[in-house]
């Protein structure tokens, strides 16, 4: 299913195709023609993908397609295995967790997970955790400090679950408790946002050394079509309130927010996510070993003073 | 959520408004007709029912140190508007009007206090000061408070009212949520203790932060306290909420706070709370604090 800003890039891919079909089907060479609109479709993309308004980026960030939290798990992750439940509520899919190899090294690995189509997406409650899931990834960040291994934290979450249950478990109080109890691993951590960073409930996960971000995801305070119904009390004012919160990779490392951003294939990561979880796995890696030279004081104060010193402030004159 | 309703309200219905139509007060509770002046010699209750009014962080502050103690911490900074943002009208703008109106420049009021003779740093959050939300002067406000009060041997006392994390100042406002917990690793260090004390209405980022790590929770009768405001949780759900939801009282039965305080019971309860974890209440202090054996005043 095509973003409606990428019809004219499907179109000429579309044309693309027919023409080669077509030269196959009459045994006519047509490589020059095909070659001159292969070079203008990258253009075509080139141009589209580099002048994406904050609320297209925000399309991309949830478009189908995109590589999910266990997509990077058993494409870049070697041997992986799930560890579930949180020990007191249940076990949430909407957050999933385990022991894995990356790049030769043990790591724990915890995902939000969305769904890839609609039937996998009620399984997974939208990636929309419930305090059992963040229970769940304090449970993991244990066993991290315990055995001395880093963590690694993928962010795709509209936001922590707004449900009655959720509440009544105490869905603001675990995010504290996940915040805190992240803040404090003794072991290196490196989140990347590879989708949503919805609110609270991304940041539970969030408080890494080392805090990663693709090209076309979105981290933000609240989702744009709530931002929107609050302030202009009108949902459909979306794009409007996605521009104002300057949510995309490129604002985020401005602020502050993020420290690197990961390149996508251009069209973004659901037009190649082969080549887009192969970045992201490279660029784990070499973090990983960057922080591995860290001593556990130098990774507690590096990560204290990471989240101490952010916001923007001005003396009183 | 509450940070909607306060955006919603042409004019916010403010127990401290002072405007000859604001003379006279109709409880919301008890359709009494209270007049204002009852109201604020009352620590803003109404004088009928006792229905808890939001109270200005000024008559906190009041309330809860011992006379001529409290010593201002907070208000060398003020925001920055590191996105421009602007909606109806433009964030600076929001920030000057309210600055000017609550005479602070952002929504807290952070300071040293004793507090029945207990060595406390106090942060209070300012509710009509853009519905409480928390940005960055916000978050380092608390985040300085915790350290210095670490730093000076006082226990943290924190008065929790705010609609969530300031969404003017995008991304940097959801992190004051990491910034102010990693603050309160001080006086966690330090051994020092740290009350949350949470009022009408307590949601979003600020619930989800400091406010619930807490060594010791308490609330306010009837406040409401929650992630996610009854209205977003009415939309994804299509049902009613059950009766008291996200109440304290309800909070109290699932387990989530340590008690339900009443006002003019707070003070005398925070500071038995400050001398037992500190070890510093003697049998004769006792008699002068008088606990509330049962606890839970309703």
């Amino acid at each position: 299913m095509a973003l409606p800003f990428e019809k004219p890039i499907d179109d000429l891919s579309d044309r693309i195709e027919d023409m080669r079909a077509y030269a196959s089907e009459q045994n006519i060479d047509l490589s020059e023609e095909i070659s001159l609109l292969e070079g203008r479709l990258e253009r075509l993309q080139h141009d589209v993908f580099e002048n994406l308004t904050r609320w297209q980026r925000v399309q991309v960030a949830r478009a189908p397609g995109r590589p999910t939290a266990l997509d990077y798990i058993q494409s870049v992750f070697e041997t992986f295995t799930e560890l579930h439940g949180d020990r007191t509520l249940g076990d949430d899919s909407a957050m999933v967790t385990g022991l894995a190899l990356l790049g030769g090294r043990s790591v724990v690995v915890i995902g939000q997970q969305k769904g890839r189509d609609t039937k996998e997406n009620i399984g997974r409650n939208f990636g929309m955790a419930h305090p059992s899931g963040y229970r769940k990834a304090m449970r993991m960040f244990n066993m991290a400090d315990k055995f001395g291994l880093p963590v690694v934290t993928l962010i795709d979450t509209p936001g922590a679950y707004p449900g009655v249950a959720a509440e009544e478990q105490g869905q603001a109080w675990v995010i504290a408790e996940s915040i805190q109890r992240m803040s404090q691993l003794k072991v290196p951590a490196v989140a990347v946002v590879i989708g949503e960073g919805g609110s609270g409930g991304a940041l539970a996960v969030g408080v890494a050394n080392r805090v990663l971000i693709l090209e076309n995801a979105i981290y933000s305070v609240i989702s744009p079509e709530s931002c929107a119904a609050i302030l202009w009390r009108d949902a459909s004012q979306a794009p409007k309130a996605a521009e104002a919160l300057k949510l995309t990779a490129g604002d985020l490392l401005e602020l502050g927010v993020v420290d690197g951003v990961i390149k996508e294939p251009v069209g973004g990561a659901h037009r190649d996510p082969q080549a887009t979880m192969r970045c992201v796995g490279a660029r784990l890696e070499e973090e990983l070993g960057a922080l591995s030279s860290l001593s556990e004081t130098e990774l507690l104060e590096q990560r204290y003073a990471r989240f101490r010193n952010m916001g923007r402030l001005e003396s009183v004159t | 959520m509450a940070l909607e309703r306060w955006f919603r309200r042409k004019r916010p219905t403010r127990s401290d408004d002072n405007s000859p139509a604001g003379l006279w007060l109709k409880c919301d509770e008890c359709n009494a007709q209270i007049y204002r002046k009852d109201l604020e010699k009352n620590l803003y209750l109404c004088t009928e029912c006792g229905h808890h009014y939001k109270m200005p962080a000024d008559a906190r502050v009041a309330m809860l140190a011992d006379a001529g103690s409290f010593e201002r911490w907070s208000g060398t900074i003020k925001g920055a508007d590191p996105l421009a943002f602007e909606d109806t009208e433009p964030y600076v703008k929001r920030l000057e009007r309210a600055a000017e109106r609550q005479k602070r420049p952002d929504a807290i009021l952070t300071g040293a206090a004793s507090l029945q003779g207990e060595p406390v740093a106090l942060a209070v959050m300012d509710f009509f000061f853009a519905g409480g939300s928390m940005g960055s002067v916000v978050g380092e406000e608390i985040a300085r408070a915790a350290e210095r009060a670490a730093r000076e041997g006082r226990s943290l006392v924190t008065v929790a009212a705010s609609g969530g994390a300031r969404m003017q100042e995008g991304a940097l406002s959801l992190m004051q949520m990491a910034k102010t917990t990693v603050a309160l690793e001080a006086l966690s260090r330090a051994k020092l203790p740290f009350i949350s004390v949470l009022t009408d209405p307590t949601t979003g980022g600020v619930t989800a932060s400091f406010a619930t790590l807490g060594d010791i929770i308490v609330s306010e009768p009837q406040a409401l306290i929650c992630f996610a405001g009854p209205r977003v949780i009415q939309q994804t759900i299509k049902q009613d909420l059950p009766e008291g939801f996200q109440r304290a009282e309800f909070l109290l039965q699932k387990g989530m706070l340590d008690d339900v305080v009443t006002r003019p019971n707070l003070k005398a309860r925070l500071a038995l709370y400050l001398s037992l974890l500190r070890g510093t209440l003697t049998p004769t202090a006792t008699a002068a604090v008088g606990g509330e054996p049962g606890g839970a005043a309703v």
